[in-house]
């Protein structure tokens, strides 16, 4: 949220202002060395080993044998599956996140609105996050089964369907599926978010936009949106981040399809891990994979400016 | 549809629209939670019928219940301490870790403050799951490979970024000029944090905390890597203990589920309450 926004402006000179802004990096190590610590002690040596391995020849018993250079990126990049691999993860992103926002944004709004029973209803929300990823995902897994699965079973009785479908040992249902998992268990973090965002927008600015004859849609759009902004900054790009990691969802759904049809990089980094014992490659990929992530962050970061504060 | 409705008061017909539109999203998130509860209630012939019953045909057998915490698969009691344990201490290290930090960059420049922001970012793109192989090396190499505290400082570690991230984005929104009008009244930096900001910034330290407490709860790739001994293990890994290549456990797959969500449910519910109560003071004025 940018203060300059909020209705209140610090009326100090500015010259003030500034000396207290700037600190030296001495005098910031009390308040970020810890956080500073804590990252390079515990991620920044495994990530450095993760980079290390992709320029090894590593045996399938793990024993790093010798140096390859770039040779693991060449194999990777010449592998027939990586284009599939790389339009599924697309795919996988941008359709969870993006459906999973618009009905976060509604969601949320009806969230805030009084009701009785309101309390009950986000608790209900918030379950499927405070459940596993994994025990949620196994249930739709199991409900999903053509032979004892219950939602199967419902579908039929109702007569959507004549008989269970195997939604999961296809390439394309497992996929389609997969991503009604995964916006289902994203979409209580972000509601989540916004609704705390939506807490912070004051009364008054909405009651001086009514006054102004402003329609719903309008005051929506022009004044609780804006205000929404850091809110939705931040959740979009966890988001992103989350769902373009996430390996349980697709590892449950789409595990037993044999093939890379339903793979995403992820998956693939897994299956060249667990089934080829590859570590070489499987780091080899895990560095593309973070590169991509880093990329697509950036971008996001130079466009969106959720940091920027002013 | 009353669309933006500001006052408490809206007219009777909207409420009663209101609480069925309520009642049906409420149903559709607990879909999934309600199958596990029902299948945690058969018994293990049952739960694989062709085809299958919506309720348990025998009875409901809540001796389920009782026989899943002694079990020759996994010590679920020790599980649930550990879960307990590793996510409570990851939780408040976070926080204390977190919460200076994300004050301390969103209200003031000092050189390298980008580099740390983009740091923190970078350890928010990075997963447990596709370093487990550094991680297992370290923890060895530190000779805490297997306890309690290397899962308490991994997870603190990889729920550190979005801490950070929350709360600077809360701090940011709260005017300078209040920590000005303190500063003026003689107020160090910490007190004006601890003080001024953190009850302003109640919505976002909720936020930091249910999010970190629930992904520690159910993190699962590197507690399955570095904790090998079963009792250290959380209830994540333990419910992979009943699903076997030739039958599966799913009433106790299903019972250890419903147990350890409870705990994130009631967490929850407590700071519902909280956040209500910090609704003002989260509306900047």
């Amino acid at each position: 949220m940018s203060s300059s926004s909020l209705p209140v402006k610090a009326p100090a000179g500015r010259k003030r202002k500034r000396s207290t802004d700037n600190q030296s990096f001495l005098s910031s190590l009390p308040w970020i060395g810890p956080a500073l610590l804590l990252i390079l002690a515990i991620v920044v040596f495994p990530a450095g080993y993760m980079i290390y391995n992709s320029t090894r020849k590593i045996s399938s018993v793990g024993t790093d044998l010798k140096s390859v250079g770039f040779d693991n990126f060449a194999t990777i990049f010449s592998d027939p599956v990586l284009p599939r691999i790389l339009l599924n993860t697309f795919f996988w992103v941008v359709s969870v996140v993006l459906i999973t926002v618009i009905l976060s944004l509604a969601l949320a709004q009806f969230l805030h609105k009084p009701f009785p029973g309101r309390t009950l209803v986000r608790m209900a929300v918030v379950v499927p996050w405070a459940a596993s990823v994994v025990m949620t995902t196994t249930v739709f897994y199991y409900g999903l089964d053509p032979n004892y699965g219950i939602f199967n079973h419902f579908f039929v009785q109702i007569g959507l369907m004549d008989e269970g479908f195997g939604w999961t040992k296809n390439a394309v249902p497992a996929m389609a599926v997969s991503v009604i998992v995964a916006i289902f268990v994203s979409i209580p973090f972000t509601t989540y978010t916004l609704l705390a965002g939506l807490q912070a927008v004051p009364t008054e600015t909405l009651e001086a936009a009514r006054m102004d004859g402003a329609g719903r849609w309008k005051t929506y759009i022009f004044v609780v949106l804006p205000q929404l902004r850091s809110a939705l900054a931040v959740s979009v790009l966890i988001n992103i981040i989350n769902v373009f990691n996430n390996l349980p969802i697709l590892k449950i759904m789409t595990g037993s399809i044999p093939g890379n049809d339903a793979d995403t990089l992820m998956t693939y980094i897994f299956k060249v891990l667990q089934f080829d014992r590859r570590l070489d490659l499987s780091s080899a990929l895990s560095v593309l994979n973070f590169a991509i992530v880093l990329v697509i962050v950036a971008i996001y970061l130079k466009t969106v400016k959720p940091m920027d504060e002013v | 549809m009353a669309f933006l409705d500001t006052e408490d008061r809206a007219p009777r017909k909207t409420v009663i629209g209101r609480m069925i539109i309520g009642l049906v999203v409420g149903l559709v998130f607990m879909i999934p939670y309600i199958t596990m509860m029902i299948g945690s209630l058969k018994t293990q012939a049952e739960i694989l019928q062709i085809p299958p019953n919506y309720l348990p045909q025998d009875g409901a057998q809540w001796s389920n219940y009782v026989s899943m915490w002694d079990t020759p698969e996994t010590p679920v009691p020790y599980n649930l301490v550990s879960t307990i344990v590793i996510s409570v201490c990851a939780t408040l290290l976070v926080l204390l870790v977190a919460t200076p930090a994300a004050y301390f960059t969103a209200r003031f420049k000092f050189p390298g403050k980008l580099a740390f922001m983009f740091l923190v970012i970078v350890t928010q793109m990075l997963q447990p799951a596709v370093l487990t192989a550094g991680l297992f090396k370290q923890m060895l190499a530190w000779n805490i490979n297997d306890t309690w505290l290397a899962m308490i400082l991994i997870n603190a570690a990889f729920n550190l970024a979005f801490a950070v991230w929350i709360m600077h984005s809360f701090f940011a929104g709260v005017p300078k000029s209040i920590d000005e009008a303190a500063q003026i009244d003689g107020a160090g930096k910490w007190r004006v944090l601890f003080k001024i900001n953190l009850p302003l910034v109640w919505p976002g330290i909720v936020t930091a905390v249910i999010f970190t407490f629930v992904s520690c709860w159910n993190e699962f790739a590197a507690s399955l890597v570095i904790l090998s001994t079963a009792e250290n293990q959380p209830l994540s890994v333990a419910l992979t203990k009943f699903v076997g290549q030739y039958a599966t456990a799913w009433q106790y797959v299903f019972g250890v589920s419903i147990v350890a969500i409870v705990p994130v449910i009631i967490l929850f519910a407590m700071i519902e309450k909280r956040l209500i109560g910090g609704l003002s003071a989260g509306a900047v004025k």
